[in-house]
């Protein structure tokens, strides 16, 4: 059985919390470079600022938004890893704590949702662990901003709903979202499953690469039928108008009850960071 | 050529800014978002004074991120406005007359700036490296504790904003 120790996850964890806030990935980066060129007026100038933005932020390596949101983090243990040297949880937390420390990211997290009080640190991540085969630990990073986070929805369709229902229910979120979820945006959804496992199927796939459509035709399908609509709404970058509202449209499904079509819209604002390592 | 606006601002300078046009701004202005806006909010109904003067100012919606050890300021950018729309026709009938962030405003907050001749500016989300190298100086006045949340006063040089909300109510969202 192949062992990790506990200070090597802490040190990918916060060297990853700090390159998701300042280096935007190379796929957005060239999806804004094409999209500019495709619009004028207020639309051109926002996504050139963007543009001049990511590069400010890459020199100076400081964060691309001031939001460099909650610590999201998914954690993939190969079934023949053991973790040594301390707890698992506590070795990301540190790596959290750590990396918003020295990457100077700002400390967004409050410790209960109504007695409100600064953690200052940015802990505690919401953590979600999947066991796989083999004996590799891979962890993704996703520090996500709740511009985008406070626009997502979800809804217990009902088979009935059909993917008319679906359509309309991720056309109607993007709507509500508008300016505030700062477009040109990334929308992760998920289809199937059961309530939460419906939500974390969106936020999965936000971490999606662009360009890399659903590998069932059908849903690869309604993808673009999606983009195409979004982006049809002229909401625009920053939601002063243009062709660019989305960026992508990624689904992600799952087997669900005879009863159910759980349907969750998570919203990705226009640098949608996120950052993995393999260990 | 982008028209540069002064603080603080005066009723004229006010009553030329037309929606959808973009502006510089420099001056000083004042940072406060969600839970500045509810002290202030208690400070309101207490009849206490409030930490900064109203008058001729602007309310920059924004939470920076720590400056490095060799910046004036971190990252900085708009938050969402709408989460301030429940405050903000208090804090405008009491003399705020100007305020930046990102996004919808209610209603009755755009019929509150269009009653009161205020603006509202919007600055593009998500951009903060940018911002702030518009941002010269800093400092906290009120609210320390709050961290990020503090009010800090910023003297800007040629903050990018576009009217989103002028003074006759015309919102640059209709336009879409």
């Amino acid at each position: 059985m192949r062992e990790i120790h506990i200070d090597k996850i802490t040190a990918t964890v916060a060297e990853l919390c700090i390159k998701a806030c300042t280096v935007v990935a190379p796929d957005i980066r060239a999806h804004i470079e094409k999209v500019v060129q495709t619009e004028d007026g207020l639309a051109r100038q926002v996504l050139d600022n963007m543009l001049e933005n990511q590069d400010i932020a890459k020199r100076e390596r400081m964060p691309i938004c001031q939001d460099t949101g909650m610590a999201i983090v998914f954690v993939e243990i190969g079934q023949d890893v053991r973790i040594v040297g301390g707890l698992l949880a506590d070795a990301i937390n540190e790596g959290v704590r750590r990396g918003y420390d020295e990457g100077f990211l700002r400390k967004s997290v409050v410790a209960d949702p109504m007695q409100r009080t600064n953690t200052k640190d940015n802990t505690p991540a919401v953590i979600h662990y999947n066991i796989v085969a083999g004996d590799g630990l891979k962890i993704t990073v996703s520090p996500k901003g709740f511009g985008s986070e406070n626009m997502s929805r979800l809804k217990m369709l009902v088979p009935a709903d059909g993917i008319e229902g679906i359509k309309a229910f991720v056309l109607e979120t993007v709507k509500l979202a508008d300016s505030n979820a700062c477009p040109p945006i990334v929308v992760g959804i998920g289809i199937g499953g059961d309530f939460e496992y419906s939500a974390i199927m969106a936020k999965r796939a936000l971490l999606r690469t662009l360009n890399k459509p659903n590998p069932n035709p059908y849903w690869a399908g309604i993808e673009a039928e999606l983009l195409q609509a979004i982006n049809q709404t002229n909401i625009g970058p920053a939601g002063l108008g243009g062709k660019t509202t989305a960026m992508a449209v990624h689904i992600n499904t799952f087997a669900t009850h005879i009863a159910g079509l759980p349907l969750a819209v998570n919203l990705g604002c226009h640098v949608n960071r996120h950052e993995e390592a393999q260990l | 050529m982008i028209k540069e606006i002064f603080t603080p601002l005066t009723d004229n300078i006010i009553a030329e800014l037309k929606v959808g046009e973009m502006v510089h701004i420099t001056g000083e202005i004042y940072t406060a978002r969600d839970a500045a806006h509810s002290r202030l909010m208690d400070m309101v109904a207490l009849g206490e004074e409030m930490p900064f003067e109203f008058k001729g100012n602007i309310v920059f919606y924004a939470g920076p991120s720590p400056a490095k050890p060799d910046q004036v300021m971190g990252s900085i950018g708009p938050t969402t406005a709408g989460r301030m729309d429940l405050y903000s026709p208090t804090l405008i009938k009491r003399g705020l007359k100007a305020m930046i962030g990102k996004g919808l405003r209610t209603d009755e907050v755009r019929k509150t700036i269009k009653a009161h001749r205020g603006v509202y500016f919007a600055g593009v989300g998500g951009v903060a490296a940018l911002m702030s190298q518009s941002i010269k100086a800093v400092d906290v006045v009120a609210f320390e504790d709050l961290g990020t949340e503090a009010i800090r006063k910023l003297t800007v040089q040629k903050l990018p904003v576009i009217v989103a909300i002028d003074s006759k109510g015309d919102c640059v969202y209709d336009d879409r």
